[in-house]
């Protein structure tokens, strides 16, 4: 008995967080007049809806411009990140712990403190409504050289001296030896800042204007509260799932590298 | 003197490739953290709207800020998000943490679904919850009108928008913490629980005095990372309500917004976002202090 309410609250569990995805992917595909309708089935499913957005917006470039900085974004913490926590975890240098001290400082910093001189250094370098005010202020990450340190601290050092005594330089060492290696850290660290990247929404709003460098949810919440959607809850629910669907289909393979990471980006706090 | 020779003598020591690798976290530092945070110091003291020239204006932006309803307002706002948000967040999360806890089917399964809100953008959950809350429309009212409950104007009446937004918030992020709830839970050792047995302690009992307990370090996490995100408040009043109705649901963060992006007001925003993160800042201090006081 128990055992049956136990599964009766999972499964109200699978509707309440499940449902509204599965009815925003069908309402988009729906009739305009069904779409209110609770039923999760119609026999008219067209892709109006999607023809609407693609005439009203540029969302195609939208997406493509959110892949490449989001991409770009990755990249850059992955590649300069693991740089830092290497010398972080690996190497003697004078300043080191004050380095460290300061990587955790800049961790506890609230946003909301720099985000508008960030805005003004943007608009003062010239780069607002270029790629680069979206990719360069984000190409580093305090967490992410934190987690690249913890985990090289546990890789031997006898592996890097034999390295070393075969005349390996340090940067063959770390692509070559360690970034083999590395492969947890470096997933979670790719996921993580490729998620927040590919989510963010507020500095794009701030940094860009132009519609053509506009990233995808930027576009969308344009779109949603500039009244181009109007009334037509079709072609709201089918930019909402050309938003969602790329991110929730990564997520359908990789959904334990997913969840194990954005935990770990949990516990930091 | 020694002291600098001390440590010309420790660079000369140093790895040279070990600057050569943390040369551009330096530069990145400099740039986008150091010199936001002394900027933002000097726009507190002036007036700006960026395209004309800064005027110093002294403490005029902090004298401002406290005779600034608005400012009260969003604060009370954030107050009323983080009294509803954090216990719901806890119960559900932990209840959820709980059931896949015990010996169930399908447990990664139901975890993952759980968990989809988490990765989806804010922007697509505000839209979806913009129809749900929707006073002809929304599924919500269509339970209510099955049971004969009248409709509740969910984003219309300024007592239960900021409260509706809040609901909202925690089906969003739970998934995060139900997670960490049940990794709290995987390690919690069972012999405290056959201890609690033993002593003839209730399922109450060891829920009030072994699970809880256990789960402390966890419980402090949940509430410190939903007062940051409480404070962070953008997107969601941003689309689904702009602030209103009658600004019962202007957000700390929407309010620097509004005042740096549409009034033009840097300095007066940065004095803003500068207040904002400090009471972050002690709140979360205080919190942690709070329930170590108490564990």
């Amino acid at each position: 008995m128990t055992k049956l309410l136990k599964y009766c609250a999972l499964v109200a569990g699978l509707v309440i967080f499940g449902y509204p995805f599965v009815w925003m992917m069908i309402g988009s595909l729906k009739p305009e007049m069904e779409i209110s309708n609770l039923k999760l089935w119609s026999s008219l499913l067209s892709f109006t809806s999607y023809r609407t957005v693609f005439t009203k917006v540029p969302i195609a470039r939208a997406f493509a411009n959110s892949l490449f900085v989001s991409l770009s974004v990755t990249t850059l913490v992955v590649v300069l990140g693991s740089m830092v926590g290497y010398a972080l975890a690996k190497m003697r240098f004078f300043g080191k712990e004050l380095l460290y001290l300061l990587i955790l400082f800049t961790m506890m910093i609230p946003f909301q403190i720099t985000l508008i001189p960030q805005y003004v250094l943007m608009v003062k370098l010239g780069w607002t409504d270029t790629y680069l005010s979206l990719i360069v202020p984000s190409m580093m990450s305090g967490l992410s050289i934190i987690l690249f340190r913890q985990f090289f601290m546990n890789v031997p050092q006898a592996l890097i001296d034999a390295a070393r005594i075969d005349g390996c330089t340090d940067v063959q060492i770390l692509f070559k030896l360690i970034w083999p290696l590395s492969r947890p850290v470096i997933i979670t660290v790719a996921i993580l800042t490729f998620m927040a990247s590919w989510n963010d929404v507020l500095w794009p709003l701030i940094v860009v204007r132009d519609r053509s460098l506009m990233t995808m949810p930027q576009l969308v919440t344009i779109f949603v509260i500039g009244g181009e959607a109007e009334t037509q809850l079709g072609s709201l629910l089918a930019v909402s799932t050309l938003l969602a669907l790329p991110v929730i289909l990564a997520y359908a393979f990789f959904q334990r590298y997913f969840i194990e990471s954005m935990a770990t980006s949990g516990i930091k706090g | 003197m020694s002291g600098r020779w001390n440590i010309a003598a420790r660079i000369r020591k140093s790895e040279k490739t070990a600057y050569l690798f943390v040369l551009p976290y330096v530069v990145y530092f400099l740039a986008f953290v150091a010199y936001p945070l002394i900027f933002s110091l000097v726009l507190m003291f002036h007036r700006w709207n960026i395209v004309t020239p800064m005027e110093w204006i002294g403490l005029k932006n902090f004298i401002r800020m406290f005779d600034d309803p608005l400012v009260l307002r969003s604060f009370l706002n954030t107050l009323i998000f983080l009294a509803i948000h954090i216990p719901l967040q806890i119960v559900v999360a932990l209840s959820f943490a709980m059931l896949l806890n015990s010996r169930v089917h399908f447990r990664s399964f139901f975890r993952a679904v759980y968990f989809t809100p988490v990765v989806v953008s804010g922007v697509v959950v505000t839209i979806l919850w913009q129809q749900m809350y929707s006073f002809d429309n929304g599924v919500f009212n269509a339970i209510l009108g099955s049971v004969g409950i009248d409709k509740i104007p969910w984003l219309v009446d300024p007592a239960i928008a900021m409260p509706s937004i809040a609901v909202m918030a925690t089906w969003k992020n739970v998934g995060i913490y139900i997670v960490l709830f049940l990794v709290g839970l995987q390690h919690i050792p069972a012999e405290l629980y056959e201890a609690a047995e033993i002593d003839g302690g209730s399922k109450y009992n060891a829920f009030r005095h072994v699970t809880i307990p256990m789960l402390n370090p966890t419980i402090i996490g949940v509430i410190v990372l939903s007062t940051i995100g409480g404070f962070s408040l953008f997107i969601e009043p941003y689309v689904l309500t702009g602030g209103g109705p009658m600004q019962s649901t202007l957000s700390a963060m929407l309010y620097i917004y509004n005042q740096a992006f549409y009034f033009g007001h840097m300095g007066y925003a940065a004095t803003l976002g500068i207040m904002f993160a400090l009471v972050i800042l002690a709140v979360v201090v205080v919190q942690r202090k709070v329930i170590e006081a108490e564990s």
